[in-house]
């Protein structure tokens, strides 16, 4: 029954972060600043929900499930180099960033 | 820094480490079987593996290491706190910036973990390390590192700069030693 609270607690607060993460999403007006979403929020939306799968199958099944901390580990690897490679990329197609940003001049020409 | 290992059989204990982590957690049990043949990969896949890679700085510290993990661990909840209200809040007052952050470390692996962890913390996502390798003659040397990172709402250049500096290279150095 306690079980049953802290999986849904954690299903919510992760579903919560990601649906935060895609809001930013749609609602930053420049490609630099969208990056910060899903970069960042829906990496702990994930981990929120796999620590509830965690729970949920080391309570359904017989012994501990720790795949899933596997997985999390994995998309901290992976998160911020998918995120590097993207703002790179939009710096060599030179995207326009918003204007009233700063240090612009800090990018230097290749 | 220390390139190569104490021991010629064990060419990368960390790697090793992981390796043996790995294999058990994906098979989900700690029976005998499953860990005599994960230390047997464990020791044979990094020993075919390394002469394939560049050598990298060895982590000297693993007790600092690992504190450092749980200090990351830690900013990565308030930074995504931060993050969300951040993006729930008014567009306009957000105040993007492009920051070059000086940096002191020489290899690509801390140069790689520097990276990962200012991505993944602080409100800011790193974009570029300066010079680019491709832009200089070959066995050049760059005598100063940068880089560059792009800032979601920046409140005090020199404060963030200072922050990145001591909260996750400081610690970095004196895991490497380099």
């Amino acid at each position: 029954m306690i079980s049953e609270w802290i999986v849904s607690i954690l299903l919510l607060i992760g579903g919560a972060f990601i649906l935060i993460g895609s809001i930013g999403l749609i609602k930053m007006p420049d490609f630099f600043m969208r990056l910060h979403g899903p970069t960042k929020a829906t990496t702990l939306g994930m981990a929120g929900m796999l620590i509830a799968a965690m729970v949920f199958f080391s309570n359904t099944q017989d012994g501990v499930s720790v795949k899933e901390l596997l997985i999390s580990i994995f998309l901290l690897i992976t998160a911020p180099i998918s995120g590097y490679m993207l703002i790179k990329s939009a710096i060599h197609h030179k995207l326009k960033a918003k204007d009233g940003t700063k240090g612009l001049d800090n990018i230097e020409d290749d | 820094m220390r390139l190569e290992s104490r021991f010629r059989w064990l060419p990368t204990p960390f790697r090793s480490a992981l390796l043996f982590v790995v294999w058990l957690l994906l098979n989900n049990s700690v029976s005998a079987g499953h860990i005599v043949l994960a230390v047997i990969f464990a020791i044979l896949i990094p020993l075919v593996s390394f002469p394939f890679r560049e050598p990298q700085p060895l982590i000297i510290k693993p007790g600092l290491a690992l504190k450092q993990l749980i200090i990351v661990m830690y900013d990565i909840i308030t930074a995504n706190m931060q993050v969300a209200l951040l993006i729930l809040g008014p567009v306009k007052k957000l105040r993007p910036a492009f920051v070059k952050v000086p940096i002191e470390l020489s290899h690509a692996m801390p140069i790689t973990i520097l990276a990962s962890t200012v991505s993944l913390t602080p409100g800011t996502v790193s974009a570029e390390v300066y010079p680019i390798p491709e832009s200089l003659a070959e066995g050049e040397q760059p005598t100063q590192r940068y880089l560059l990172i792009h800032v979601l709402d920046l409140d005090d250049e020199q404060a963030l700069i200072d922050t990145i500096k001591q909260r996750y290279e400081a610690p970095l150095k004196e895991i490497f030693q380099c």
